[in-house]
């Protein structure tokens, strides 16, 4: 019954030549993570091995990213589609710069909040699944990073988003339940609409292929509502990131979980949906970016100065922070509607640096709060006497945050406000400085609150000490920050040759169509 | 729920309910069917064995906690997967061998290995809702 070798010519439907070795690294991260978790699945009452499996795990998954970015970097973007099919109808993963770039930066933004979690998320906690529903959560943002498929990202979204779940309403409090609901109605929302903007475009283009889209798009301007199209992915995904006026979600939903829980989402999860929104509307449909830059750019100065606004009004650090998160997105989108190698260069460096930032932000949050006995402003205290290495990590993360120099947040900042400049949008330079300046006195109010003012009577006091897991995550973090802000070269041409990239695809589109192969 | 007549037919309905998520389960190569389908009625199979003699008794059944399968279900499924990295394939290729066992040939896949693994998930995952919904209604 079965034929064992069919007469049929097979390469007109099949990748015949043998794959490539380092071509694996494509779908190694995505693969690895689900592994990983089913292993933490398995041996799910047995906590006390979950920390070592998922720390070793992550460490690997970042040296996997990191030989895929330098792979990348040396020989363009690599691509592979699954069970052998020839693109446009086989699931492509293609990465570029751009995709290799994010998938590093969050893997080790992960294995920071692995780390930091061994002292912060108790037994209960990884009884909850909090190592597995992690690595699930790293499944799904490699695979958002990495795909070169825009229904497989959708599919990415939602593995994302059902693991972020979990992690939201580990420990179940009513308090988080509450938060909970708010976030995942809303996130269910914006997946719905990325979900029917999807749907268009299948019924538009007929395939879901991005270097496949991008190569059809010329013709289709003439008759397909692509700026329709366009407008209703940058809402879902503006919802996703949270801009202005869909973002009512975070602050609501982020100061609820385990402080580790809420360091990770601020780092990945947003950027998630701001690489979504750089993949479709800049290397999809850059023209159709052009007609709605003018929207674009309002959004992000919006989302900036009332994000700045919102962390100057808080008392409560974590709230403080995430209005802090919005209002980077919104530099990030102003980058996007600036457009250009700079402007979107600007946008890719600001994310990495905002997931990096944030996420650091975040575990120093819980520090303090660990050290000054809670997160509210009105009694968090005399935290510079408790422990002065803390203090002056802290002091130089709400540098970098403001975008002041030597640290990450500056450079990022010089391209965004030199892009505006050059395109002639002085009002939009106006407004991220502005913003810069704004977030300087926020923290630097929470700096002068919580860590100069002499500890409040009910404050504990005294140096104080603090374990090693929860420590070295920050110390890390904060050297990466200095790091990219001291030597900022070979990430701004990776992110400049990442822009380009997105700019004119034609790289990526001959990595998935070779010469000669196109539909 | 202490119904003689659903303890007494209860053990055969299952037995059979199994049987048949198996079946339909081998059937999704070519015809409808497949692990999802398959591994939904084999948790409607343990639903109703718990609705007769009650969760715990369905715990000692599966031996190993649902959770637990499902995570093993996972795991097969990315084997099959990265089995094509062995055969220099892209990943999750189907690769196919055809022993002859007892004169007659079977064909059997990565394939199948991965709908296996769908079907470990699926009764893993949802068996686990099932038995925590139907303790709390024991309660």
């Amino acid at each position: 019954m079965a034929v064992s070798s069919p007469p049929v010519d097979l390469s007109a439907a099949l990748v015949l030549e043998p794959v490539a070795a380092l071509d694996w690294l494509v779908i190694l991260p995505v693969a690895w993570c689900i592994g990983i978790g089913a292993v933490l699945m398995m041996v799910r009452h047995r906590t006390f091995l979950h920390p070592p499996i998922a720390v070793a795990a992550l460490g690997v998954l970042a040296g996997f990213d990191a030989t895929l970015l330098w792979h990348v970097a040396q020989n363009g973007p690599v691509t592979m589609v699954m069970g052998r099919w020839l693109p446009p109808f086989g699931i492509a993963f293609t990465v570029d710069l751009t995709g290799a770039l994010f998938a590093l930066i969050a893997a080790m933004v992960a294995l920071a909040g692995a780390v930091a979690a061994v002292t912060d998320i108790n037994d209960s906690g990884r009884r909850y699944g909090f190592y597995p529903f992690l690595m699930l959560l790293m499944a799904g943002v490699s695979g958002a990073f990495l795909t070169g498929d825009i229904f497989n990202l959708y599919v990415w979204f939602e593995v994302l988003l059902i693991s972020s779940f979990g992690l939201l309403v580990l420990g179940a409090e009513r308090e988080q339940i509450d938060g909970a609901v708010k976030y995942g109605f809303l996130n269910l929302v914006g997946t719905t609409l990325f979900l029917i903007a999807t749907g268009y475009l299948y019924g538009i283009f007929g395939t879901l292929n991005m270097a496949d889209i991008a190569a059809k798009a010329g013709p289709l301007r003439e008759t397909a509502p692509l700026t329709t199209l366009v407008a209703l992915f940058v809402f879902a995904f503006a919802m996703k990131a949270a801009a202005f006026p869909v973002n009512f979600w975070l602050p609501a939903s982020y100061h609820t979980p385990r402080i580790v829980v809420s360091a990770l989402f601020a780092g990945l999860l947003t950027k998630v949906g701001i690489y979504a929104l750089i993949r479709v509307s800049v290397m999809l449909f850059p023209l159709e970016r052009d007609d709605l830059s003018l929207v674009i750019a309002a959004v992000g100065a919006l989302t900036m100065v009332t994000g700045a606004l919102g962390a100057l009004a808080q008392t409560d650090t974590r709230r403080l922070l995430g209005y802090l998160v919005i209002s980077g997105i919104g530099s990030m989108l102003a980058g996007v509607a600036l457009g250009g190698p700079g402007g979107i260069g600007g946008a890719v460096f600001y994310a990495l640096h905002s997931m990096v930032v944030m996420t650091a932000l975040y575990l120093a949050a819980g520090l303090a709060a660990r050290l000054g006995g809670g997160f509210s402003l009105a009694s968090l205290s005399g935290l510079y006497a408790r422990h002065a290495l803390f203090s002056a990590l802290s002091l130089m993360l709400f540098f970098a945050v403001s975008g002041l120099p030597p640290f990450s947040g500056f450079w990022p900042k010089v391209m965004l406000v030199k892009a505006a400049l050059d395109g002639g949008a002085g009002w939009l330079a106006a407004a991220l400085l502005f913003t810069g300046f704004l977030t300087m006195i926020a923290t630097g109010r929470l700096f002068l609150l919580a860590y100069w003012r002499p500890a409040a009577a009910a404050a504990p006091s005294g140096q104080a000490a603090v374990p090693a897991t929860a420590l070295l995550p920050l110390i890390v973090l904060t050297a990466v920050s200095v790091l990219i802000g001291l030597f900022p070269e070979t990430l701004l041409g990776l992110v400049q040759q990442a822009a380009l990239t997105l700019d004119e695809p034609s790289a990526y589109l001959h990595s998935v169509f070779p010469a000669g192969s196109a539909p | 729920m202490r119904s003689l007549i659903l303890r007494t037919v209860a053990p055969l309905i299952v037995g059979l309910m199994v049987l048949f998520s198996i079946f339909v389960l081998l059937r999704g190569h070519n015809e409808p069917g497949g692990g999802f389908i398959g591994g939904l009625i084999a948790v409607a199979a343990l639903s109703i064995y718990g609705i007769a003699f009650g969760v715990e008794t369905v715990r000692r059944a599966i031996v190993f906690h649902p959770l637990a399968i499902a995570g093993a279900g996972l795991m097969l499924s990315t084997l099959s997967g990265l089995v094509s990295m062995v055969f220099h394939v892209p990943f999750m290729t189907g690769l196919w061998i055809y022993p002859v066992i007892l004169g007659e040939e079977v064909p059997l896949s990565s394939v199948m290995t991965f709908d296996i693994g769908v079907y470990l998930v699926v009764v893993g995952a949802v068996t686990s809702v099932a038995l925590s919904l139907e303790e709390r209604g024991e309660d």
